[in-house]
């Protein structure tokens, strides 16, 4: 202690306190922060691939540099977790034009996406890939995720997530099927027709807990079979279908005579 | 029972109740008349009892479900059993007791199911009784009052279905109280104040719960019961129609006594048609309130929809534009985009039901009694009607589904919207053309059928080369069912002058009425008269019986075979 | 009441082929053939068949009888755990037993009416609906001599009375009824919402305040004014956010073509936009933004709104754009409203622009 407080008046105390404080600082964030798998273990190799892979699949429409053509929209801050979502939803490479995107079996393995994923987050600041934590559907709270999913997705994605329409042949996709990483980062992102939900708007937590009160609905329904959680249309399609078309097969037999 | 009297005393203990009762009340007089009374035996007629037995199933349910249920507004944080996604939530307790009743009472679950199932299976019920009834004409004199207490029981019908839908104050049938008060609030000069009216204040206020749950357990079903009970008294009153064939006149009623065959079945009815409801009540799921939430202004979820009965209505505001609609006439605003598809679409379906019977009357001049039903071919003007009518209301339905149509055929709503929009101006009318087309083939087959006979598919060869088909001529309870009916003439009236050259008053309505029967009946087929039959038969050669009987392939051209022309 | 009586004895005309067809003269109608004749059934020819039915309405009857017992069963021993697959179970046992007990019952008796009840058509004669004439004139008589008696029509002043007293009396009932089924009557409340100059806004559900520089472009945000957390938990509270509501969104302020300002003020904020989120036509929620398109879509009867041209109606059954909430930055940088809406936000109704 003594040698410190003799030396604590040295002309290079300051640098080296304030290089200690940034040490400290980073340390923490580097523990605390949400650790972009990618973005941080991304290395230049991987982001040299990524470019290969984008000129040869992407360039086409978005532009050599990822900076945009009239046809599709610029990558440049879009983050990894744009591509991530488009790429390994199959989304992305687009096979044809239509309404939107569609869905398919996915094009580029995860290595491939992760590459490209690095190289297009090379490019510009956006959000990362969430890390397993982040979507981790035990760690929500599905009831205040519940209330969460009413506001902001269930006019479009259905009250439980069966999907729905939007104008002009778009659609807002079921999401029994999509993994927790997706949904995470379709909220993030905004893909397409759908808007961007940042997290000054809905934070990470709360988007954890709207994951968990999604998965909770792929318990199915207390009733029953759900018929598509589709709502009151679906419902009188059975009634009559299932409901009257008995009832009436058996009034038939009631009044046929016997032979 | 008449019998009490004079005989013996009763003995057994169900006579002697019979005795009491008899020397109290005279009750076997009426028992007399109900236990052997006649009742015609088809399938079809057994629709009605589909909504009925559906009622009881209502009733029985519902009893179960207003042990449970709490028509209160009151707001609570939600802890019970109910699921995850809930606990802790704000809201009413008659969403929370909604809850409760399916996750803590056992069985509730199964009891709001069967209630919701068997709400949509009523109204089906009663639509596909309605259709019997209309295509039928079942709705002619002397039941035409009947048939107005059985439209208005449909209208109440509607009425407990949406009361009883907004019960649980989610946010799927708050969105369609919304409507309501949007469409409420279109009306001219009083709208703010029905809504005023209906809400104890502004929507939604704190006691529209409590009002909808008075009115859907005791208003409409107190009025649903009184009407039911006249509907099956007028029924009784007036025997059942039905349907034409041998020995069947206006005059008389052919079946089975109530006791014990009809009655049996019709009990047996109740209990399949409960069967069925309790089936889809265990396996399949319906309103899981849960998933919509409970009441808030803000949400609102895709695939927003009322029950299936009242889809015609969300289909037509859907489908009308707001471009060019809304008016303002002196400093008002006249809502044409909702009042148009809200108020005046409905109004116009529901008056045609309720003129439809009269309007009949009219422009058929006929005023006798019918207790026989007509076969809906007959009558194919009014077929049509009804079909066009039908396929309005399945446009309008389908177009209340556009969102559900767009997803799951991947169109675009708005191209939906579009079709539906010419579809609704165009299905009609091309159904009732297309239908009146059918009835009169139909009409003319029979005609043939009749003169003919049916084609049996045996070629025979005459002598002299000639070939022919042997037709097998109808039996006479076949021909009977195709000759027995009445084609009627568009009416006459009387000239526009009287005898002494003047202006008869109301010859000009009488001059529109006729054109209106003209509509009906200006394309007409007769039935078969006997002379035509025998015109046929001579035309034809001999008779076809022998034809059967005899060797034809031996006999000349001339012989005795129909012969293909 | 007989069994098959055939009213009119089969007079087939074409009978007319035993003798010279061209000579004889044809009834205008045919001739009714008469009930067709009763035919039997299996149970009624052969014992055996009958047996044999009796013994399938018998087991129905058990069925039913299982159907309960295994109702009550499930009832006791299958008690939900409080999981989505338990109360499915649960729900599940309980409907198919009932179904069975129900349909055993049912399915039995049908059967045994169809198979071993009489089967023998019976004919009622009917008779007119309306009354005789003797009885119409004994209840004309009747009345007529009631009127007489009372002398309504000699008493002019007393029939007044009477009709005047019994038109009355209902108010004393409805009077009290309506002035009361309203709540205050107030209709001019639609005109106004929480919003007021200075109003913070919120997120909705959680409150939170919104800065400016939280919102990227693209995003969209469901808000509410900023009120108290007591507030937000009473009746009031969802009455007022019924008319408070609004969507915020987050446009390029490139392609922000246009809003509702009027000249002098500027009602957005650097792309921000404000607007009422109760639709125009009949009041849904309309939060379906298409961030590409900036298109705002009702999901319940597709209203297509503009959120880039001043909410325009591109689609749909609305006429008019979503009234628009003029809104600005407060000194901390969160955004606030500059007042209420212009205009009654919601449904149109007749006297909204008085």
């Amino acid at each position: 202690m003594k040698a410190l407080a003799a030396r604590r008046h040295h002309r290079a105390a300051p640098v080296v306190l304030l290089l200690l404080a940034l040490l400290v600082t980073g340390g923490v964030y580097a523990v605390l922060a949400p650790s972009p798998a990618t973005a941080d273990t991304a290395s230049t190799a991987d982001i040299e691939t990524g470019k290969k892979l984008f000129q040869a699949n992407c360039a086409t429409c978005h532009g050599p540099n990822a900076e945009g053509t009239s046809q599709a929209p610029s990558l440049v801050g879009v983050g990894a977790a744009a591509v991530d979502f488009q790429v390994s939803t199959g989304r992305m490479p687009m096979q044809m034009n239509g309404p939107q995107a569609q869905q398919k079996p996915r094009q580029m393995d995860e290595e491939q996406t992760a590459a490209l994923a690095a190289y297009v987050a090379s490019l510009g600041p956006g959000p990362a890939i969430p890390t397993d934590e982040q979507v981790d559907p035990a760690l929500g709270d599905s009831s205040n995720g519940a209330l969460l999913f009413r506001t902001n997705c269930a006019m479009c994605h259905n009250a439980v997530g069966a999907g729905g329409a939007l104008s002009e042949g778009k659609w807002a996709p079921a999401l029994w099927d999509v993994s927790e990483r997706n949904i995470y980062q379709a909220m993030v992102t905004g893909p397409q027709s759908m808007p961007v939900f940042n997290d000054a708007n809905i934070t990470p937590e709360e988007k954890r807990d709207i994951i968990a009160f999604l998965v909770e609905q792929r318990e199915g329904s207390a009733g029953g079979m759900a018929l598509g959680a589709l709502g009151p249309v679906s419902e009188g399609l059975w009634a009559w279908v299932v409901g009257i078309g008995l009832i009436i097969g058996a009034a038939v037999w009631i009044g046929a005579k016997s032979s | 029972m008449s019998t009490i009297h004079s005989a013996a005393q009763p003995t057994t203990p169900i006579g002697k109740t019979a005795d009491y009762l008899d020397q109290r009340t005279k009750v076997g007089v009426l028992t007399k008349q109900l236990v052997r009374k006649v009742f015609p035996d088809h399938w079809s007629f057994m629709l009605g009892e589909i909504a009925l037995w559906s009622f009881v199933v209502l009733i029985l349910s519902g009893f179960f479900l207003t042990m449970f249920f709490e028509p209160s507004m009151a707001l609570t944080h939600y802890h019970g059993e109910g699921p995850a996604s809930m606990q802790g939530q704000l809201m009413s307790v008659a969403f929370a007791s909604t809850v409760d009743m399916s996750f803590e009472v056992r069985g509730g679950l199964l009891m709001r199911q069967i209630h919701h199932w068997s709400a949509l299976v009523f109204m089906a019920g009663i639509v596909v009784h309605m259709m019997r009834v209309f295509f039928t004409g079942a709705f002619r004199k002397p039941r035409e009052l009947n048939y107005l207490v059985g439209v208005t029981m449909m209208i109440l019908g509607l009425g407990a279905g949406f009361t009883g839908y907004s019960l649980p104050d989610d946010v799927l049938s708050g969105n369609g109280l919304r409507i309501t008060d949007g469409v409420v609030k279109s009306i001219p000069i009083i709208g703010s104040y029905m809504s005023y009216f209906i809400f104890g204040g502004e929507f939604p206020g704190e006691h529209i719960i409590p009002r909808l749950f008075t009115l859907h357990i005791l208003v409409i079903p107190a009025l649903l019961l009184a009407l039911i009970g006249l509907h099956l008294f007028l029924m009784v009153l007036n025997k059942h129609t039905q349907y034409p064939g041998g020995g069947r006149t206006d005059r008389n009623v052919v079946g089975y006594p109530a006791v014990p065959a009809f009655a049996t079945k019709m009990g047996g009815n109740f209990f399949i048609v409960f069967g069925v409801l309790a089936l889809m009540g265990g396996t399949m799921a319906i309103n899981n309130v849960w998933n919509y939430g409970p009441f808030d202004p803000s949400p609102v979820s895709a695939g927003a929809q009322p029950d299936w009965y009242m889809l015609f209505l969300e289909g037509s505001l859907r489908l009308m534009p707001g471009q060019g609609t809304e008016w303002v006439i002196g400093g008002y605003t006249l809502s044409l985009n909702v009042l148009i598809p809200a108020v005046v679409v409905p109004g116009l379906l529901f008056t045609f039901l309720f003129v439809y019977p009269f309007l009949e009357a009219k422009v058929t001049g006929d005023h006798r009694e019918h207790h026989v039903l007509d076969r809906p071919r007959n009558v194919p003007v009014r077929t049509g009607l009804g079909v066009a009518f039908l396929a309005a209301f399945v446009i309008l339905a389908l177009a209340g589904s556009n969102d559900l149509i767009a997803t799951h055929f991947a169109l675009s709503i708005n191209t939906i919207t579009w079709v539906f929009r010419v579809l609704i101006f165009v299905g009609p009318v091309f159904a009732f053309w297309i239908t009146k087309r059918i009835c009169l083939g139909l009409q003319r087959k029979d005609r043939e059928l009749v003169l003919h006979g049916h084609e049996t598919g045996r070629i025979v060869r005459f002598a002299n080369g000639e070939y022919i088909e042997v037709h097998r001529p109808l039996d006479e309870h076949d021909r009977w069912l195709r000759v027995n009916y009445e084609a009627h003439k568009p009416l006459e009236i009387a000239p526009a002058m009287d005898a002494r050259g003047v202006r008869r008053k109301g010859y000009m309505v009488d001059r529109q009425w006729q054109r209106v029967s003209r509509f009906f009946f200006e394309d007409r087929v007769e039935p078969v008269t006997p002379a035509e039959l025998a015109a046929a038969h001579a035309h034809g050669g001999h008779d076809e019986l022998e034809a059967e009987r005899g060797t034809p392939e031996l006999v000349s051209g001339s012989g005795n075979v129909e012969r293909e022309h | 009441m007989s069994e098959n009586v055939n009213p009119n004895p089969s007079q087939d005309v074409t009978a007319s082929r035993h003798g010279a067809h061209d000579t004889i003269t044809h009834p205008e109608r045919f001739a009714d053939p008469g009930v067709p004749e009763h035919t039997t059934r299996l149970a009624d020819r052969d014992p055996q068949a009958a047996k044999r039915a009796e013994r399938a309405i018998v087991l129905l009857f058990t069925l039913s009888i299982l159907g309960t017992i295994g109702t009550l069963v499930a009832y006791f021993a299958f008690r939900p755990d409080g999981t989505t697959e338990g109360v499915r179970l649960s729900n599940l046992l309980l409907g198919v037993g009932l179904a069975v007990s129900l349909l055993g019952i049912g399915i039995a008796a049908v059967h045994w009416a169809k198979t071993l009840m009489s089967s023998h058509e019976h004919v009622e004669e009917r008779h007119e609906s309306r009354s005789s004439d003797e009885v119409r004139t004994v209840v004309a008589q009747g009345f007529a001599d009631g009127l007489a008696d009372s002398g309504l029509a000699r008493r002019g002043v007393l029939k007044g009375a009477v009709v005047s007293a019994l038109a009355l009396f209902p108010l004393t009932i409805a009077v009290p009824l309506v002035s009361s089924v309203g709540g205050e009557w107030n209709v001019g409340k639609f005109r106004h919402t929480l919003w007021k100059n200075g109003t913070r806004l919120a997120y909705d559900p959680s409150g939170r305040l919104i800065k400016a520089a939280d919102l990227t472009a693209g995003s969209v945000a469901h808000v509410i004014p900023d009120v108290s957390e007591e507030m937000r938990e009473s009746h009031e509270w969802i009455t007022e956010k019924s008319k408070a509501v609004v969507l915020l969104v987050r446009l390029n302020p490139q392609d922000l073509k246009a809003d509702q300002s009027p000249e002098g003020e500027t009602w957005s904020y650097d792309g921000i936009v404000a607007y009422s989120k109760i639709c125009t036509h009949v009041g849904c929620p309309v939060a379906l933004y298409e961030q590409q398109t900036h298109h705002l879509l009702c999901p319940c009867h597709q209203s297509t709104f503009d959120v880039a041209d001043g909410a325009k109606v591109v689609f749909g059954p609305a006429n008019r754009p979503l009234p628009q909430l003029p809104i600005t930055v407060d000194d901390e940088g969160y955004l606030v409203a500059q007042a209420d809406f212009a205009e009654p936000i919601g449904p149109s109704y007749w006297e909204r622009l008085k």
